[in-house]
């Protein structure tokens, strides 16, 4: 085998930083903005996009992109850390609030499950996405976000590993039993908290 | 773009965990009932694992992750395989 | 017949690096012993890893340049990307004596062996060109008589990979034709085509469909989605086209 191989005069495209106590173990800063993508880009028009709370709920509710447009707005600018490795600093995004999305339902739900168009999926507990820890975003450095990132909209819940981000989003669904989603059900950790490095199952 | 590789791309991954080669099983897609061999399904190399989708209709058909010596493969996606018995 | 089927699960070997040889301004190729090679198939590939001391690594795949003849030794040819991450190593640090992890032969999907007959239309963009040209190698040392039709694009004349060793296996052989197009700048005096690849060119170079050829089509995705949609709106069998899609950079 080729056990503790190391490629002679190897570093990648990773330049040195003294930034490393914002780095979360493991981590190594990048300047660009990598895109991870499990399948086709969806172009969902605004005029046919939605987004939803359905599940455990008193009454689903649901925004049309023009509703969306006149909630509530907040500019949040973040620190994001992929499990591949890769964080990058002072990210700026615009965007609603789950508070101020879930603040329109009365719920006893613990959980919820982010879900997309394509299909992607990924849970989180309810309680980690209020209190201005995860937005609905639409903008990603003053511009709308582009389609390859996840636009017109997508999760960002910055303090979890990316992919509970979800990409291309279109609702939650809240639930009293978790449900792990996407990557999660494929040996990726339940939580993923990149502080603790909570990368995969069992960590 | 998307990074949509043709299903040889995803070989290397199936290959290191059937001792077979995996492009030329022919599956059977739940989502459409299309079959046709791995080799020429769409194969995404996300960094986070492999995702195999029917070329027709998107349907996740395979998707495999390898961390801490150990896969994970899901096959919900596929109906039936079909591999050659003979060499 | 060799079996095939049962070849094992595939592990990690390390390869030494046995020769470099610069084919292009931006392509190298670069020849590796491996201590375990089962031998291979034309078109096939192999997955490649580095691995930084801090334990950080980067796996990508290259195609198998060599035909099955020269097995033991394994032949890449590799084209760096700018932006690249693992390209700019193999190109520029990677050196004879060196140690490369590699992992294969790998896909049996996209390979051509002379007994599968043809007519051959081969359509390359680019560093494509490398598992076509494993095919056009391993026709050549069979002595194979099977029609072969080779359509490369390349930005300029000075980017095409191969191009003398192609020159010397089309004058050579009078099954195999060699068509370049050049999509950027052509030299003076240039009589060949200028321009991407689409419907038009292919029914000028492709087989007629009534011929049924087996087609290989491999470069960057939008150069083979290309290709490949225009052969079927000629009228050719999907089900005889074989693509190898690099991604949207062309590195893998």
């Amino acid at each position: 085998m080729s056990e503790g191989f190391i490629s002679r005069g190897f570093r990648g495209r990773r330049k040195p930083s003294d930034e490393s106590r914002r780095l979360p173990p493991g981590q190594y800063l990048e300047r660009g903005f990598p895109v991870l993508s499990a399948g086709p880009t969806p172009h969902t028009p605004l005029a046919s996009w939605d987004f939803s709370i359905v599940g455990e709920v008193d009454q689903p509710r649901r925004w049309s992109w023009d509703e969306f447009r006149t909630l509530p707005r907040e500019t949040v600018a973040k620190d994001i850390h992929c499990v591949t490795k890769w964080s990058k600093f002072d990210t700026h995004w615009e965007g609603v609030s789950l508070g101020t999305l879930l603040a329109q339902v009365e719920t006893s739900a613990n959980y919820v499950i982010a879900f997309s168009d394509g299909g992607y999926t990924t849970n989180l507990p309810l309680e980690e996405v209020l209190n201005g820890q995860a937005w609905i975003v639409d903008t990603y450095e003053g511009q709308p976000l582009e389609p390859q990132h996840g636009g017109p909209a997508r999760l960002l819940v910055p303090h979890l590993y990316f992919w509970k981000s979800a990409k291309w989003v279109r609702g939650l669904r809240l639930v009293d039993q978790d449900e792990p989603g996407f990557w999660e059900s494929l040996g990726y950790n339940n939580h993923g908290d990149p502080w603790k490095e909570e990368r995969y199952w069992g960590d | 773009m998307e990074n949509k590789l043709d299903g040889n791309a995803a070989a290397g991954a199936l290959q290191a965990i059937f001792p077979f080669d995996m492009t030329l099983v022919q599956v059977t897609c739940t989502g459409c009932g299309a079959s046709d061999v791995i080799g020429a399904l769409a194969a995404y190399m996300h960094g986070m694992g492999t995702v195999i989708r029917c070329p027709s209709c998107d349907t996740v058909l395979i998707r495999v992750a390898h961390m801490k010596e150990r896969y994970w493969l899901d096959m919900r996606g596929v109906r039936v395989l079909q591999i050659s018995a003979e060499a | 017949m060799e079996r095939r089927t049962l070849l094992g699960r595939l592990s990690w070997q390390l390869g030494e690096v046995v020769a470099t040889h610069p084919e292009t301004a931006r392509a190298k190729s670069i020849t590796l012993a491996p201590p375990n090679w089962r031998g291979h198939r034309a078109g096939q590939h192999v997955d490649v890893r580095l691995t930084a001391e801090d334990g950080y690594q980067a796996e990508r795949s290259y195609s198998i340049a060599s035909p099955p003849e020269e097995a033991p030794r394994v032949t890449l040819t590799v084209e760096r990307l700018d932006d690249g991450e693992v390209s700019p190593y193999l190109t520029e640090e990677l050196r004879v004596g060196d140690k490369l992890e590699l992992r294969g032969p790998i896909g049996g999907y996209f390979v051509w062996e002379a007994r599968m007959g043809g007519p051959l239309l081969l359509i390359a963009g680019g560093s494509g060109i490398v598992p076509l040209m494993a095919m056009l190698r391993h026709r050549a040392a069979t002595g194979s008589s099977v029609p072969a039709r080779l359509l490369y694009s390349s930005r300029t004349f000075e980017e095409v990979i191969y191009r003398e060793e192609l020159e010397r296996l089309d004058e050579a052989d009078r099954m195999l034709e060699v068509v370049h197009t050049l999509t950027r700048a052509h030299p003076p005096g240039w009589t060949g085509y200028a321009r991407r690849i689409n419907t038009q060119m292919l029914r000028e170079v492709a087989w007629p469909v009534e011929q049924r050829p087996l087609t290989f089509i491999c470069g960057p995705t939008p150069f083979v989605e290309t290709a490949a949609a225009s052969l079927v709106e000629l009228g050719y069998e999907p089900g005889r086209i074989k693509t190898e899609r690099f991604g949207p950079t062309g590195e893998t």
